[in-house]
């Protein structure tokens, strides 16, 4: 007798893949526990993310999607075998016959076969180019007959099969949608709501009929395939793809003498086992209840309940699974809570149609009108999370529960839901499965953004369809706690930033102290005079060091130059583009040798000059002005560089112009005060060698025009820009430029980088999508017009301080004497200047500081 | 309001000296002087009330504190370190994030429309 205990796991796809990640977080060895593991894949890769295979078109690999971490099954007691089929069960013996002959005992036999797409009985469907969409193997065939294919259809307007058509539209064919319903996802959605769910599909350019039984798939005459229907009608195709549902693969269970579900599946009680006790069913496969489940997370419920049970737990059971859903399709928000059809007896709907915006709410509520049994949320789904729990929570609804789902009008809040009534169980992201519990801890141990939350919860990071949810529990938990939940700036001000933005271009403010004088108190601080500067230079763009305003800067912007450790100043001129004449970068060296600075190219394609003294800073300036340079504002909250490659004049692989536009582009935002700091890429092609999608602003250019990322980050928490618009003409793009930047300054909080303020922005992508370029809160001429000022307003910052007698003065280190600061004491490394250590200066090795130049 | 809240209150004594006419500084911000060989920070208000403290901003170990940016904390008037920003109290010398470093203070004066520094 063998003293291990033999666990066989058929299936290796999402579900079976959890199950046995469970088994190893109980027993990291599984060995040393004494269990003997061996899992079955039938694909020649180990479990991979089925739920985004989609992405698999837009440029994601086999790894990327891959589920396994490396190593995972190289572990004692553990076996995967791919390429493996089991063809039949002997219950009796505890036995599983494998294709090749071959046989595997077990103690414990876990199911976890998963589906197959259902493919309509229609003849023909065995062509050439017939596919349906499941495997990563499935994709690759697809993609390779699309090359060949000038349209293609998809059977079945589900959720999946909407997904394909978005893939085959991406493939540049033309794409049809073929559904037997008389409408799009009939299972979601009910009659307006695929109304709208089409009207939308159809407008990005996909055919959608339905009511189509196909009947037939012959040869056609102008593509490859005819599909007839059942009235005589056809359509042609060059390739086809079945998405049409999926059935059960229960064929072993049934082989074996499992019961099986009435409508297929293999039966299993709350503990996910079968009715052989020694067998367990998990996911796709398992029938409970006489109820399927098509979706991921009640799969892992199951694997976790069986798993749990096979080690003696009886407290965890399935239950069921909420079968909410909401996703993007092709672009649209698609949503669907609870009894979505309102089949509940008594039950009363309410609707709201937007036949302009396309956008589709309603919500069934009970018949006492005390609970929210369902709703549909098409065009826009913002009010998912509210009402997810809402109907799984049986919260009571607000008194007029119209409301929930009607545009909020101005000055009115929509009523939101009492989160404090929420459990601390209630799943708040359904996607990453984290409760509200989880949130409540994550206050407490000190997050108090939703960046934060973000961050070390994970909530809110797949769909973001809970991110205004979560910034509501947040915001209770923090008030639980006592922490404040203000955004006042400062002591001094009662307002946020955003809030001190608006005050500032409503009534028209140019100096800090009137802002002080009518809206704040005391002196004002370091947080909020800078704040101040950085508004009042974003409106209106005056000289920063005039007398009124110079009080207000920053360490850096305070002498127009970055600030080091000892206190010298760094120097950057700026070179638009990373573009410089021979006879620049001369002038360069040559200024750089007489101040004895040390030189540094800098990240942003620039020269660094470090160590000049205050009192030098306009002599040095002077000179760089000379030879043509100007301030590169590298110590402001402000545009700092327009990355380039060399782009089409030089690149062979280039497109267009990258560098040209770099140079346009940096000349006309140079000057431009924001939040914070402000770093834009353009790359000529798609090899992205200006990494624009690591900031803020990002072009690349394509085979039509150029497209446009935002949001992007480098440094401390690197984000990939997101696309905001493509193939723009210079002059839109510009435009859109103008807009996002704008509203960027506008609504972003104090030093906050575009990364973390997009991160923070309530309805996310689409929402900056729907300001920016379908100028939803009518607000693109404004902020164009704003822009446009500010550029028009530009001074070279260091010709206008060398050029005032006044301005200039302010630059010496003692008010009483021209002699510098002895405490900036430099020594020689690698044949330039760095300061000295503090121990360096004690032992005066060091060399001496030039004199002051004049 | 007490008299002190609004003057530096030294801990040095030494000789007065005029340092600049009152103009050189703008309002709202400071400037350093050389006394007696000390780098000495003088700060004047938005209502011509001055002060002054040490230079040397023991945080960074730089002479930079006359180029901070001055304002009040709950009322009491600071300036904040250009380089950690860590903030000293400008009557007493000393940092609100570190209670056990102070600042050398120094008697300020305007005769006429001068400044004048006693170190």
């Amino acid at each position: 007798m063998n003293e291990h205990i033999r666990i066989l796991v058929v299936g290796n796809g999402m579900v079976g893949h959890y199950f046995v990640q469970e088994l190893v977080k109980r027993h990291p060895d599984l060995s040393a526990a004494k269990l003997e593991v061996t899992v079955l894949g039938e694909e020649p890769r180990p479990a991979y993310d089925r739920v985004h295979l989609s992405s698999f078109f837009s440029g994601s690999t086999a790894e990327d999607l891959s589920l396994v971490e490396p190593g995972f099954y190289d572990r004692p007691g553990l076996e995967l075998r791919l390429n493996a089929r089991a063809s039949s069960i002997d219950r009796i013996q505890h036995t599983v016959t494998l294709t090749d002959g071959s046989t595997l005992a077990y103690d414990k036999l876990v199911l976890a076969t998963g589906s197959v797409p259902f493919v309509p009985g229609v003849a023909g469907r065995d062509r050439e180019n017939c596919f349906v969409y499941r495997t990563i193997e499935d994709l690759e065939a697809m993609t390779a007959a699309g090359t060949k294919a000038k349209s293609g259809v998809v059977v079945g307007g589900g959720l999946l099969g909407l997904e394909c058509a978005k893939a085959l539209c991406d493939m540049g064919l033309e794409t049809h949608v073929v559904e037997f319903a008389p409408r799009l996802m009939a299972v979601q959605v009910d009659e307006a709501g695929g109304q709208v769910l089409r009207s939308k599909i159809e407008s990005l350019g996909v055919h959608v009929h339905t009511n189509r039984n196909t009947t037939a798939i012959v040869d056609g005459a102008t593509a490859r395939h005819r599909m007839v229907f059942f009235d005589e009608t056809w359509l042609e195709t060059d390739m086809i793809v079945f998405s049409a549902g999926i059935r059960p693969r229960d064929e072993l269970a049934r082989d074996s003498g499992l019961a099986i579900g009435a409508r297929g599946g293999i039966a299993i009680d709350d503990f996910s086992r079968s009715s052989d006790h020694d067998i367990y069913a998990i996911g796709e496969c398992a029938s409970w209840n006489g109820e399927m489940f098509g979706l991921v997370a009640p799969g892992y419920d199951m694997a976790r309940t069986a798993c749990a049970h096979l080690f003696g737990e009886t407290a965890s059971t399935f239950q069921g699974a909420d079968m909410s859903t909401k996703l993007k399709l092709m672009g649209v928000d698609v949503a669907s809570v609870g009894d979505a059809h309102g089949k509940t007896p008594g039950c009363r709907s309410f609707h709201y149609l937007d036949e302009l915006r396309q956008i589709y709410k309603k919500i069934v509520v009970s018949e006492d009108n005390k609970t929210l049994l369902g709703a549909v949320l098409i065009g826009n789904a913002d009010e998912f999370g509210t009402l997810q729990q809402m109907a799984l929570n049986a919260m009571p609804l607000p008194d007029n529960p119209e409301f929930l789902i009607l545009p909020a009008s101005d000055g009115k809040e929509k009523p939101g839901l009492g989160v404090d009534a929420l459990p601390d169980s209630a799943v708040l992201c359904s996607c990453n499965n984290v409760s509200k519990g989880a949130i409540g801890e994550a206050v407490a141990a000190g997050a108090c953004s939703i960046g934060e939350i973000k961050a070390c919860t994970k909530a809110g990071t797949a769909c973001g369809g809970c991110v205004p949810l979560v910034t509501q529990v947040m915001k209770a938990e923090m008030r639980k706690h006592g922490m404040a939940v203000n955004n006042h700036l400062c002591e001094h001000f009662p307002y946020s930033r955003q809030e001190l933005y608006h005050i500032v271009r409503v009534e028209q403010i140019r100096t800090f102290d009137e802002l002080l004088a009518k809206h704040g108190k005391g002196l004002g601080c370091d947080i909020c005079k800078p704040t101040a500067a950085s508004v009042l230079a974003s409106c209106w763009n005056d000289f920063i060091l005039k007398k009124d305003l110079a009080s207000l800067q920053d360490s850096n912007d305070y002498f127009l130059g970055n600030i080091q450790k000892d206190g010298s100043y760094s120097v950057v001129p700026r070179m638009p583009g990373g573009e410089v004449t021979p006879d620049g970068l001369i002038a360069i060296g040559q200024i750089a040798k007489k101040y004895s600075l040390y030189t540094k190219v800098t990240g942003g394609a620039r020269v660094d000059m470090f160590g000049a003294r205050v009192e030098q800073l306009p002599n040095i300036w002077e000179e760089l002005i000379a030879a043509g340079f100007e301030s590169g504002h590298a110590y402001g909250k402000s545009l700092r560089t327009v990355k380039s490659c060399v782009g089409s004049t030089w690149c062979r692989y280039g497109v267009d112009d990258s560098v040209g536009l770099a140079v346009q582009l940096e000349n006309r935002y140079k000057g431009l005060r924001a939040p914070h700091k402000i770093k834009f890429g353009v790359s000529g092609c798609t090899r992205e060698c200006a990494e624009a999608q690591g900031k803020d602003v990002g072009i690349i250019a394509t085979e039509n025009g150029w497209n446009l990322y935002v949001c992007g980050n480098g440094g401390m928490k690197p984000r990939h820009a997101e696309l905001l618009a493509s193939d723009l003409n210079k002059e839109d793009l510009i435009k859109m430029i103008d807009r996002f930047l704008m509203f960027y300054i506008r609504t972003a909080d104090r030093l906050q980088r575009t990364s973390t303020w997009r991160d923070n922005l309530e309805g996310g992508l689409d929402y900056l999508k729907d300001v920016v370029i379908h100028d939803s809160l009518d607000l693109g001429a404004e902020l164009e017009a704003q822009m446009q000022h500010v550029v028009d307003n530009y001074q070279d910052e260091w010709k206008t301080a060398v050029t005032d007698p006044e301005v200039r003065k302010r630059f010496r280190s003692f008010v009483n004497s021209t002699v510098g600061d002895n405490n900036i004491v430099f020594v020689s490394e690698r044949e330039q200047m760095r300061p000295a250590t503090p121990e360096e200066k004690r032992l005066e090795k060091t060399i001496p500081i030039l004199a002051l130049v004049d | 309001m007490n008299q002190l809240q609004h003057t530096t209150i030294p801990s040095t004594t030494g000789t007065w000296q005029s340092v600049c006419a009152l103009d050189e500084i703008w309002p709202n911000t400071g400037v350093c002087a050389l006394v007696n060989g000390r780098q000495i920070a003088i700060f004047r208000m938005k209502n011509d009330d001055l002060y002054a403290i040490d230079n040397h901003d023991p945080h960074s170990g730089a002479n930079v504190l006359s180029r901070g940016l001055i304002g009040d904390l709950a009322g009491e008037p600071v300036v904040a370190s250009p380089i950690y920003k860590h903030h000293y109290q400008l009557r007493t010398g000393v940092c609100v994030e570190d209670a056990d470093t102070a600042l050398n203070r120094y008697a300020v004066e305007l005769r006429e429309s001068t400044v004048w520094v006693q170190a």
